[in-house]
């Protein structure tokens, strides 16, 4: 097919021919004389390349395959929240400015992306109280993982304390992180009659991960009192809500941005924030944007305190991450910056009102009750189903409802429970959906049992 | 060159959304609850709620949309001009790639839902991972490290499990050649590796005399980047593998090169064990700034056991999540991966398909050519031929004094991003190039053309050239001030 181009190349025969000559080489084969010829060319089993329509099509079969959330009543959080996403943030991370630059090695060049950094950094401080933020990390579970490494550095312990209503993908990445470094994590439900002088830290989350809320102060100073580091798991939404970790004593908040404009995408990609007192500076791992000067003194902002960093320091560095999060942190900005703390505080209470509405519906329910009546809840909250919650979520399913975790999968000892979640997204008539769908589980079950075997 | 006067475009400085909005409390227009509402206080007894906001702006969106826009214009980015960036492989991230990981089957869904409702997602993670195994001739891959770093470690840590299991437990050191990436010794000592440091030849190739006299027991893997970061191509590594395998050790494949052997040549037929890829690199998934990427890691047979847990399975036409893997390392991070950069490289490389050698091969000869017309201007680090990237170093260029940052501050005014500098850090004044496949012939030769002029400039006028660059939004920056008196948030004016 002459004239055809391969996928995104720009040269076609006549520039290559050109180029060959100019390096005088007779082919493209002979530039990889260095590789040994019986490696050079396998046989491979690959599928045929696609046009732009096919290409298309074929993924938008394969996207047909999946449920997605839009279409149905959502009440899934468990760490990854559907919430509205205004228009001009995926506008913005739609902006190839963006998205197809790299780190800002060259300032002069890269200004617009350093200082959207240097907002992201300024952003998370204000939400966490605390005085230093990095540039973003992979996600929240090993933005823990990293504050956990760094407690072990600042210390010299090699144990850590975890609360046990960690989100259990955290708790399960602080375990591999700290497994290859020979540190022992010790999990416990309530860390502060626990932290020990033997402890680097005491990790614990707001709210945990069955989405209730407690006063961590205590668990700040008992950590303070034995020479360990405070580190607070935190929701950034809570952070607009309730007493932010930097207040409550803490001195390493970390967590997941992705409630900050950031679709659940299956997981991925969201963003990890890091905060850290004053003091631990220059222990933070990853990218830190600084506001500097340049020679006509304007303002400048330029990555900074490198020699923190693996390609200066390599096997000294504070961590080894390279690549962080930019494009995410940068949707979570452009979130913050349009809700400002008041959009999101009314987000937040929003969610809170939904969810507390449902939990009443649900408790009129036969057999559905809350899992912890005497602990308070935010938007997300474990919910006692008559019979196996696994079964109920399935029955729901049917009707285009995706109810929530059954819990079982996480812990065995709460496999007749469902965490339930809320947000400005779950509309008031999917709220009565929900309790409608509850009741008639609830009579069914009571059938079931009641009937003669 | 059109004068050195800032572009009007990018002229000015733009304020922090801290500085156009004061407004704490207000914010856009939000729905109602539509349920009967109680005062917090009732519904959160006794728990501590905020009592001043945090100072967080709302800015209206026509205002927000021009800071953006400022923002976004003092970039450079790939719509722009060339980033020939070496080793990050800046390649062109094709638009649709974007549009199809936008899509709402694959953005709005969530890793908790009912495996019944994410058929499609499973099915792409499960044929991208033959894809990858395909063309890198391993066994199985894991999905979900973030990053390259992320999955070196990822990696590391398979192959401590691996010599444990085995009862070998003495082996705590790596073997890293001294022009690796940073990253490697980093991710040893995060997997609490000691790092051991191979020399190099002056082919720029490893020195496999030096290798051998470290090989002992304790070395648990080497880690190899092939080609290395100077461009060349590891010809001796059957001889290394072999070497390797001999000593008990394993081969480790730091995939931040494979842009120059993508579908040509594969890291398992030369020996390697474990190898990481970075779908940001090879895979054209975009760099976002800084990220995300993705760093799938994939492994030979024997290993296959010790891969973080999920991986997904498929029996028949029905793809499932294993989560029962006793032998595993356990889990890197939260969730599968970094799911829409699967999706975006899962797309390109289905575009490509059975074509994608094309891809190394065009990005050798972009190397190749651009390295003949750099040749006369700065000297090559290494006499070997290169592969998709090139090393050179200013010092022995016809201007004196010229130097790597110089002559890469002055690439920025031109609309060309510098290239990697002062790194492989075993090559004096270094200037690393990368222009990857998607630069044309024409691009090429306009970037070796103002090399040319700088060299020339640099002759008549060096100081004008170590002053660079003119015409950015800001001129070189205080580093050093910047490092003594660090300013890394904003704060109300007291």
């Amino acid at each position: 097919m002459e004239g055809t181009r391969t996928g995104y190349l720009p040269n076609g025969d006549d520039d290559r021919l050109l180029m060959l000559q100019a390096v005088g080489a007779g082919s493209v084969d002979d530039l990889f004389t260095a590789v040994p010829e019986h490696l050079l060319n396998p046989r491979l089993s690959l599928p045929a390349p696609l046009a732009e329509q096919e290409l298309i099509a074929e993924l938008e079969r394969l996207a047909g395959r999946n449920r997605p959330l839009g279409g149905v009543d959502c009440f899934l959080g468990a760490g990854v929240y559907r919430r509205h996403i205004p228009a001009i943030v995926r506008a913005t991370v739609a902006r190839p400015e963006f998205y197809t630059a790299y780190t800002p090695y060259q300032a002069e060049a890269s200004q617009g992306t350093l200082q959207s950094i240097f907002e992201f950094q300024s952003m998370i401080c204000a939400l966490t109280g605390l005085e230093v933020a990095n540039a973003s990390l992979y996600d929240g579970a090993s933005a823990a993982a990293e504050a956990v490494m760094l407690a072990v550095a600042h210390t010299g312990r090699r144990r850590v304390l975890a609360s046990a209503d960690l989100h259990p993908e955290t708790l399960s990445v602080i375990r591999t992180f700290a497994s290859g470094r020979g540190v022992a994590v010790d999990t416990v439900s309530d860390c502060r009659g626990a932290v020990s002088e033997r402890h680097a830290c005491a990790v614990v989350a707001q709210p945990g991960f069955l989405g209730t809320v407690t006063d961590l102060a205590p668990v700040a100073e008992a950590a303070h009192s034995a020479g360990a580091l405070a580190i607070c798991s935190v929701d950034p939404f809570a952070c607009v809500l309730l007493e932010p970790p930097g207040v409550l004593g803490f001195d390493i908040a970390v967590g997941d941005g992705q409630p900050l404009g950031i679709p659940p995408s299956f997981g991925g990609p969201h963003v990890g924030f890091m905060a850290v007192r004053e003091e631990l500076m220059r222990r933070i791992p990853g990218r830190l944007v600084g506001l500097a000067r340049d020679l006509d003194g304007r303002r400048a902002y330029t990555l900074t305190l490198q020699a923190r960093e693996q390609h200066i320091r390599r096997e000294r560095a504070t961590s080894n991450i390279c690549t962080n999060h930019a494009l995410t942190a940068l949707a979570a900005t452009v979130y913050m910056a349009r809700m400002g703390a008041g959009g999101m505080r009314r987000v937040a209470e929003l969610s809170v009102q939904r969810a507390h509405h449902l939990a009443g519906l649900l408790g009129a329910c036969e057999g559905f009750a809350l899992a912890d009546p005497d602990r308070c809840f935010l938007w997300e909250a474990a919910v006692r189903v008559p019979g196996d919650a696994a079964g109920f979520v399935r029955a729901m399913r049917a009707e285009g409802i995706v109810a929530g975790l059954p819990l079982g999968s996480v812990d065995p000892a709460r496999r007749d429970q469902v965490l339930v979640c809320c947000t400005e997204t779950t509309s008031p008539a999917a709220i009565a959906r929900y309790a409608a769908g509850a009741a008639r589980w609830g009579a069914a079950q009571r059938r079931a049992v009641g009937a003669p075997a | 060159m059109s004068g050195d006067a800032p572009r009007a475009e990018w002229a000015g400085e733009e304020p922090l959304v801290f500085e156009l909005s004061r407004d704490y409390t207000g914010g856009p227009r939000e729905v109602a609850s539509g349920v009967p509402e109680r005062p917090l206080g009732d519904l959160l007894p006794g728990v501590r709620l905020r009592a001043e906001p945090p100072p967080i702006p709302s800015i209206a969106e026509p205002v927000l949309a021009r800071h953006v826009g400022r923002l976004a214009r003092r970039n450079h980015h790939l719509h722009h001009g060339i980033y020939p960036l070496g080793s990050c492989t800046m390649k062109y991230n094709p638009v649709v790639d974007e549009q199809l990981a936008g899509l709402p089957g694959f953005a709005d869904i969530h890793p908790y839902q009912d495996e019944d409702d994410v058929q499609g997602a499973l099915q792409v993670m499960w044929e991208l991972e033959r894809l990858l195994a395909e063309l890198t001739g391993m066994a199985r891959f894991t999905l979900q490290p973030a990053a390259g770093a992320h999955g070196e470690w990822t990696g590391l840590r398979m192959i401590q499990a691996h010599h444990a299991s085995r009862g070998d437990r003495d082996r705590t050191r790596v073997v890293i050649p001294d022009s690796a990436h940073g990253t490697n010794p980093a991710s040893a000592t995060l997997a609490g590796l000691e790092v051991v440091t191979v020399r190099s030849t002056r082919e720029g190739t490893v020195d496999v005399d030096d290798l051998r006299s470290r090989l002992d027991p304790s070395v648990a893997a080497i880690m190899l980047t092939n080609p290395n970061t100077l461009g060349v191509f590891e010809r001796d590594i059957l001889e290394i593998a072999e070497v390797a395998h001999r000593n008990g050790s394993l081969l480790y494949y730091d995939g931040a090169n494979l842009n120059a052997l993508v579908g040509v040549a594969r890291p398992g037929d030369m020996g390697f064990d474990v190898v990481h890829l970075n779908l940001h690199k090879t895979f054209s998934t975009p760099h976002g700034g800084g990220g995300p990427g993705s760093g799938p890691v994939g492994v030979a047979e024997a290993l296959a056991r010790f891969l973080p847990t999920p991986i997904v399975e498929r029996d028949g036409d029905r793809f499932r999540l294993d989560r029962d893997r006793p032998h595993s390392i356990g889990k890197v991070r939260a969730h599968h991966g970094n799911f829409g950069m699967l999706v975006r490289a899962y797309a390109y490389l289905r575009a490509y398909g059975s074509d994608i050698p094309e891809v190394a091969r065009d990005a050798v000869l972009n190397a190749r050519y651009l390295a003949s017309r750099l040749g006369d201007l700065f000297p090559p680090a290494v006499p070997s031929p290169c592969m998709h990237e090139l090393v050179v170093s200013t010092r022995g260029s016809r201007a004196p004094g010229l130097r790597a940052l110089d002559v890469a501050k002055r690439l920025l005014d031109h609309g060309v991003y510098a290239p990697t500098t002062y790194f492989p850090t075993t090559v004096p004044e270094a200037l690393m190039f990368e222009p990857t496949e998607t630069e044309s012939k024409r691009s090429l030769d306009q970037l070796a053309d103002i090399c040319a002029g700088i060299v020339a400039e640099a002759e008549r006028d060096l100081a004008h050239v170590q002053a660079a660059p003119h015409t950015t939004p800001i001129r070189r920056v205080d580093e050093v001030a910047a490092a003594r008196h660090p300013v890394l948030r904003w704060t109300a004016e007291p």
